[in-house]
């Protein structure tokens, strides 16, 4: 509750829950107003948005409606961009708590490890990645997830650092606790808070890798998500440029909350600043 | 209560002198050791895990190079393919091939590219350049807007000004570049028709240098202000904070103190304390500066190391692949290397730890 009034109280954070909450429904709603496939072929090819109460943000220049392939796309994109950024949360709160938490050549290597994502080009390593071992979903995710929890790991292993030298953590050792105890039951919900809200940021990240690899026309083929869409409409920007604005917007909005509730929960989260 | 006399001074003390004249002179030869300790502990076995890594990745992919390569170049003589695999070593051990792509790799030999017919290190070579324009100018704008942006930001902390700035800042972070590149194109090439579509020159035209380098320009224009937009959200947010730090240190009540006007101090004292978090960031985001200008070139056509890339990608052209892995990393690096120096020799505090 009282997470809840901070919340609320944030303006900032607030825009950004409502708007998230609108991408949320949309996802949930898609099936219901739109049950049958949305890159069925509809009606004539190329209306106008806003000109067609049947099709309110027109068609493209196949003749499928773009609201149904907009609000289906809400469930893909949001999908995708969790579940890369529970991959990279996983890998980085692992990697960056041992990075933090060891010192010697343990911590030394994980912190070697760090580094080394951090010099790979992102988009350079998921093509590359892409083209070796296919695109398939499922493995999209992975690789989004594995080219992104550097800065999750960062962030852990600094917090880590911070809190290992406290005295209670001393306390915990001398009663015999085990490290994997101590690091996953007393520092790490300490340090949980700001680790979330990059995490909430990370999905934003994911959400721009998923759409730039589908724009480029090397996502899974099964799929269409936001990035597909405009990548779609690209070769028609001449005569019908909206076919790539609209899903562009709606990638904006959805980032862009995602952003603005990653900054409220840095702010609402940091016990530092509540108190 | 004169308590000058008691505290040493650097102008009674000649030691103090002695010691910081010796403490400047040492300096070069601090930064050249550092540079040494980098390049053992740091650059190399960086370098070394990817060129390792990255052919362990390609001995992971399904199906061999040599099987890849003959479908995609729609070989079926199976004693050719068998020729294939003794060229490229596929028939040895392991350990064999890692050490002859080791051997290769340190000659700058990334193998042959048989979608462009030609060395893979030529074929990076030649893309280069159009990237490294396009990423510098990116930077500029990205440097330029962040942070004149965020300076703006922090001389109105909390006020209507700020709360724009970095709403637009997060919007910026928010839009995806290959849409606001493809905007671009759709409101100045399409609508207005004042700047060409895409392509990093108008083919066939040749007005002199002056009139090269201006249609350059003109072309380079809209992929540079997409790549930098969004570089300029993060700039704009860094060099917000750390002026707002800067502003509350000691060293700037003094200048207050002691009469300097409130443009002098900040630009004089906060912001140049402000830049060296901005030149740290130059360097953590020079990857993503990398991974923006891919996706750009695609967008622009633009024939850089992208265009290269995705070409490559799609043909499963695996030598360039590796091979643009290997050097867009080393060239992270590099710079990240170089950012590390300027760092250290821009703080004086560094040279005393």
């Amino acid at each position: 509750m009282h997470f809840l009034r901070n919340f609320s109280r944030n303006p900032m954070a607030l825009t950004g829950g409502l708007l998230l909450l609108l991408v949320l429904l949309a996802a949930l709603v898609a099936p219901v107003i739109f049950p049958a496939d949305p890159l069925r072929i509809v009606g004539p090819a190329l209306i106008e948005p806003f000109t067609d109460g049947h099709y309110p943000l027109g068609t493209d220049g196949m003749g499928r409606d773009m609201l149904a392939m907009i609000i289906h796309g809400a469930g893909t994109t949001l999908a995708i961009g969790v579940s890369a950024a529970l991959t990279a949360l996983v890998i980085g709160v692992t990697i960056g708590a041992i990075a933090g938490y060891y010192g010697g050549w343990i911590g030394n290597l994980f912190g070697r490890l760090i580094e080394l994502f951090q010099t790979i080009p992102g988009i350079v390593f998921i093509l590359a990645l892409v083209s070796l071992f296919g695109a398939h979903m499922v493995l999209i995710v992975l690789i989004i997830g594995l080219v992104s929890w550097e800065s999750i790991a960062r962030l852990t292993r600094a917090e880590v650092m911070a809190w290992k030298k406290r005295d209670f953590i001393l306390a915990c050792r001398a009663t015999g606790m085990t490290d994997i105890g101590i690091i996953f039951g007393e520092i790490l919900p300490n340090a949980l808070a700001p680790v979330i809200a990059v995490s909430t940021l990370s999905i934003a990240g994911a959400i721009l890798a998923e759409s730039g690899l589908s724009f480029l026309g090397l996502g899974d083929p099964n799929i269409s998500t936001w990035g597909r869409l405009v990548g779609d409409g690209r070769n028609m920007i001449t005569s019908a440029w909206y076919i790539s604005a609209i899903p562009g917007v709606a990638i904006v909005v959805t980032v862009f909350a995602l952003s603005l509730v990653s900054d409220g929960l840095g702010e609402i989260l940091n016990p530092r600043l509540r108190r | 209560m004169n308590s000058s006399r008691i505290l040493p001074s650097p102008y009674t003390d000649p030691l103090r002198f002695a010691g910081a004249a010796r403490k400047r002179a040492s300096r070069p030869l601090i930064l050249l050791r550092r540079l040494g300790k980098r390049l053992l502990t740091h650059v190399l076995p960086l370098m070394l895990t990817i060129i390792v890594g990255t052919f362990f990745l390609i001995h992971a992919a399904p199906g061999s190079f040599v099987e890849i390569m003959s479908s995609e170049m729609q070989l079926s003589d199976q004693a050719m393919i068998d020729r294939l695999n003794i060229t490229y070593g596929l028939d040895q051990p392991l350990y064999v091939q890692l050490w002859k792509y080791l051997e290769a790799v340190c000659h700058l030999d990334f193998g042959f590219s048989y979608r462009q017919n030609i060395p893979v290190t030529e074929a990076i070579l030649t893309h280069l350049p159009a990237t490294l324009i396009l990423m510098l100018s990116g930077l500029a704008v990205a440097l330029l807007t962040g942070v004149l942006s965020g300076i703006a930001a922090a001389s109105n902390h909390n006020g209507w000004l700020d709360r724009l700035l970095s709403m637009a800042g997060v919007f910026f972070f928010a839009a995806p570049i290959f849409w606001v590149g493809i905007m671009l194109v759709v409101l100045f090439a399409v609508k207005l028709d004042w700047l060409p579509i895409g392509g990093i020159n108008t083919i066939g035209a040749d007005d002199g240098a002056f009139g090269n380098l201006l249609d350059l320009g003109t072309h380079l224009l809209m992929p540079a202000v997409a790549l930098g937009l969004h570089q300029s959200a993060i700039y704009m947010r860094v060099t917000r904070n750390a002026m707002i730090e800067a502003a509350q240190a000691d060293y700037v009540r003094t200048a207050f103190a002691k009469g300097l006007s409130a443009t002098a101090v900040t630009l004089r004292h906060i912001f140049r304390n402000a830049l060296l978090p901005v030149i740290t960031v130059l360097g953590l985001q020079f990857a993503a500066v990398l991974s923006g200008s891919v996706v750009i070139e695609a967008v622009f056509n633009w024939p850089g190391l992208g265009s290269l890339l995705y070409d490559s990608v799609v043909a499963r052209d695996y030598p360039v692949v590796l091979g643009i892995i290997i050097f867009s990393s080393l060239l992270v690096i590099v710079v990240n290397l170089v950012i590390d120096l300027v760092y250290a020799w821009l703080d004086p505090r560094i040279v005393l730890e």
